[in-house]
């Protein structure tokens, strides 16, 4: 069942256009992650979404609703945690938790309480005093102690230090062993990587690319790592071969998968004695789509 | 003493000047400029003898002597003694409140927000900063002080002569350098500058308590409060200086505290344990409104007190309100054009349109609360969260509309008893609030017209107080310069009878409901449509 779908969904703020048509679906169980540089429009994706603004044009639904006529029944079941988390001075931590959780419904108590403690936060202290990492903590610890469908996450760990971070993932792992959909919105491509089932790629308003890991792969580069008994001159000139340095005496390349084929065919011909190879991360996958506008922006490594 | 302890005192002392030049600027021309406008207005406000007798009268009893301090030179209540009673006492208390502010800025919020630590790391010496600050700060009172009580003198007034102009002036750097030295003490007790901010102000309040209470009572209480030891000076009369020598004492003693306080602590420490606020949130928090409430509580109250302060201060004069606008030409030409019924009653219809409009003041203030919480990206908890945006919209309406009955019943509260206690023949109780209620349409209309732009125009809302201060100023110049109808007409407290000169009319305040519900639905239709703003 799907669980989030947009279809040609468009917001223009004035005249600026902010999202230019988005597609978008999420299925039951899954993880969906969404990734694009700051200003491509992944908030207002999720704005929209929780109907706090209206699209100009399309439609966006959620359990089969309209984010806009039926938000307050949707938002029933899902959990939102923003990125930037605006939080009342004069409250304490815990207030704000209890608050979030009666104003959403159904909470776990027994699952906050463990959740305080796994994200080591001390709810006895005024949100004023909280550093960005533990107001980001608060509103996480209100979304999964939420008995949710579906966990909207806005870029949710960018005040987060490693080892917080490895708690919010086991979150996520959680959420999904219970049947539960994700919406992550995230930078950090590592985490993107060993949460997501699925991902979508948002550049300036449209969804560039999306489908799974492995099937993303295939539209991409290999890396490779070789060593050859003599030297291969014309390496850089092979059709599909992109990015050749040398690094301690090995031969570092990446290729198109589609010319793979060939180009090792071609490098076999000088004896190879060592081959490493590495599939392409979602970096390499990211970068490939941005380099294309802005080769200031470096090649990937 | 150590010289390793002020290690670039010079420096710290010209970076805190220079960081502070507007800010110092603002200030002190501002407090200066009201000092010496509100001396010529005063002279120019009561210019005879017989004037000035007539409110002396007034002045004469304990509700006046517990708000503004004990009246002296009553017999010969000349521009000088009249401004000074009446003035001393307010401007140094905001001269209080400035310094509170500055100094906690500069020590403390410094201090946790870790700039304190930056500079520490830095060859600077443990005791610098604390005293740059309060070398800056003394100096910036005892300037502003200096050129008030020289101003007030340079505008040649009858009675306002040099000695007691500068006593005058010295007498508020006094005040402002006491709070200077007291927050510098509680900036080294308290962990947070909420904290320090909070009991400085908690202590300038009961110091102005225990004034009050001395100065009806007690000599030795009065005493005891910095506040009824500058008022000893009796300014402009005796001119006595030995009330700034004792404060003086009190300086040294603050200055050595805090420097000890501040000796022998961490950076960041505290003395007074920060109290652990609460792991779960109680029942009466857990709702839009009871958000709303806790979150403006401070505000909701500290309105409270003043609108009750506010009706007392004008209820107490009413004593002595015949004699005094048979006295004052100038205010009788305000109010008697209708000879039926007492000065007593035609100022009490003048007085409640300003009480109106005063308690709009906080009843706004309340609903547009929503418009900084928006702004701040806080309502997308909540409607992210099931609440509804017509309940979100709701829960700041209600608010206000309970505001508008409570602020309005509370200063109406505070005239009728303060009147009551000084009349012979006191007006009852029900004249006053029929008289004052009867403004609730108007004022609901004020609200109505904050949901509409709320849900409509929500990057416009600070019209509303414009739309305010128009009614102020047609309502207080109305009478005195011979407005046109038309623009009284404009200002919906224009269309109110007022009781009990007039009569009950019905029907402009029937329109004045009707039109608070079309424009309440067209800003809950609107603040439905429309996005929030991000």
């Amino acid at each position: 069942m799907t669980i989030v779908t947009t279809k040609a969904l468009s917001k223009k703020f004035g005249k600026v256009t902010a999202l230019d048509g988005v597609d978008l679906n999420v299925e039951e169980g899954e993880v969906y992650g969404f990734i694009g540089p700051n200003g491509a429009g992944k908030s207002t994706t999720i704005r929209i979404l929780l109907g706090i603004l209206q699209a100009t044009s399309g439609s966006a639904q959620i359990f089969g609703k309209d984010v806009w006529q039926d938000a307050v029944e949707i938002h029933k079941r899902i959990a939102y945690v923003p990125g930037d988390v605006n939080l009342w001075e004069n409250l304490t931590g815990g207030e704000v938790i209890d608050l979030f959780s009666k104003l959403r419904g159904k909470t776990n108590q027994k699952k906050k309480e463990r959740l305080i403690e796994q994200f080591q936060l001390d709810p006895s202290k005024k949100c004023g005093t909280y550093s960005k990492g533990n107001r980001q903590k608060i509103a996480l610890v209100a979304a999964f102690a939420s008995e949710a469908d579906l966990y909207i996450l806005d870029e949710p760990t960018s005040g987060l230090d490693p080892l917080m971070e490895r708690v919010f993932q086991e979150c996520v792992h959680e959420a999904k062993r219970n049947g539960k959909s994700v919406l992550l919105s995230s930078h950090i491509l590592s985490e993107v990587e060993r949460l997501c089932d699925r991902i979508g790629i948002i550049r300036q308003g449209k969804i560039i690319e999306s489908g799974s890991l492995s099937e993303m792969r295939h539209l991409t580069r290999s890396h490779f790592f070789v060593e050859t008994k003599s030297s291969i001159p014309e390496l850089g000139s092979q059709k599909g071969v992109h990015d050749v340095r040398e690094e301690e005496g090995k031969l570092g390349f990446q290729v198109d998968t589609e010319n793979l084929d060939q180009v090792m065919q071609y490098v076999s011909k000088f004896g190879i004695t060592k081959l490493e190879s590495k599939s392409p991360t979602l970096e390499d996958l990211f970068m490939r789509h941005y380099e294309k506008d802005s080769p200031n922006r470096g090649a990937s490594s | 003493m150590n010289r390793q302890l002020f290690a670039q005192l010079g420096t710290i002392i010209k970076f805190q000047i220079r960081q502070n030049r507007w800010r110092f600027m603002i200030w002190g021309i501002s407090l200066i400029f009201v000092t010496v406008l509100i001396a010529s207005a005063f002279t120019g406000l009561y210019q005879t003898d017989l004037e000035r007798q007539a409110i002396a009268e007034t002045m004469e009893n304990p509700a006046m002597t517990a708000m503004v301090g004990p009246g002296y030179g009553i017999d010969n209540y000349n521009n000088g003694a009249m401004m000074a009673h009446q003035m001393l006492l307010f401007t140094a208390i905001v001269f209080g409140i400035m310094s509170i502010l500055l100094t906690s800025r500069h020590t403390r919020a410094e201090e946790e927000d870790g700039q304190i630590e930056l500079v520490r790391a830095l060859p600077v010496g443990r005791l610098t900063n604390l005293t740059a600050t309060i070398i800056v700060l003394t100096g910036f009172n005892f300037l502003i002080g200096l050129v008030s009580g020289f101003s007030l003198f340079a505008l040649q007034l009858e009675d306002i002569g040099l000695e007691g102009s500068l006593l005058y002036g010295f007498s508020l750097s006094a005040i402002g350098i006491f709070f200077v030295l007291f927050t510098a003490v509680f900036a080294q007790l308290s962990e947070s500058s909420r904290g320090t901010v909070g009991f400085s102000i908690g202590f300038l309040l009961l110091f102005y308590l225990m004034r009050a209470i001395g100065d009806v009572s007690s000599e030795a209480l009065a005493l005891a409060s910095p506040l009824g030891l500058v008022l000893r000076t009796e300014v402009y009369v005796n001119n006595i200086w030995w009330p700034l020598f004792v404060l003086l004492i009190q300086f040294i003693l603050l200055f050595f505290f805090a420097f000890y306080l501040n000796k022998i602590r961490d950076v960041g420490a505290g003395f007074l344990p920060s109290k652990a606020g609460k792991r779960n949130a109680t029942k009466s928090l857990l709702s839009p409104i009871g958000l709303n409430i806790r979150l403006q509580r401070t505000g909701i109250i500290a309105w409270a007190f003043a609108m009750f302060v506010l009706g007392i201060s004008y209820g107490s004069v009413f004593g002595d309100l015949e004699s005094f606008f048979a006295n004052n030409d100038m205010l009788e030409q305000m109010l008697s054009s209708n000879t039926a019924y007492s000065l007593t009653e035609q100022f009490l219809t003048m007085l409640m349109v300003i009480l109106a409009i005063l308690s709009t003041i906080p009843t706004l203030i309340l609903l547009m609360r929503m418009k900084k919480e928006e702004k701040k990206g806080r309502t997308e908890h909540l409607i992210s969260r099931s609440v509804s945006k017509y309940r979100l919209l709701f829960s700041y309406t209600v608010l206000a509309f309970v505001s508008s009955i409570v602020m309005l019943g509370l200063a109406i509260l505070g005239i009728w008893l303060a009147s009551a206690s000084v009349m012979e023949e006191p007006v009852a109780a029900g004249t006053f609030f029929e008289a004052g209620f009867i403004y609730l349409p108007a004022i609901w209309a004020m609200i109505g017209i904050g949901i509409t732009l709320l849900g409509i125009f929500p990057r416009a809302t600070s019209l509303i107080w414009l739309y305010v201060i128009y009614s102020f100023f047609t309502v207080y110049l109305g009478g005195l310069l011979d407005l046109p109808q038309w623009l009284l007409n404009l200002s919906v407290y224009g269309h109110i009878p007022q009781l009990p000169v007039e009569n009950v009319e019905w029907f402009p305040l029937i329109v004045l409901v009707l039109i608070t519900f079309a424009l309440s639905i067209v800003g809950f239709t609107g603040f439905r449509k429309r996005d929030t703003l991000v």
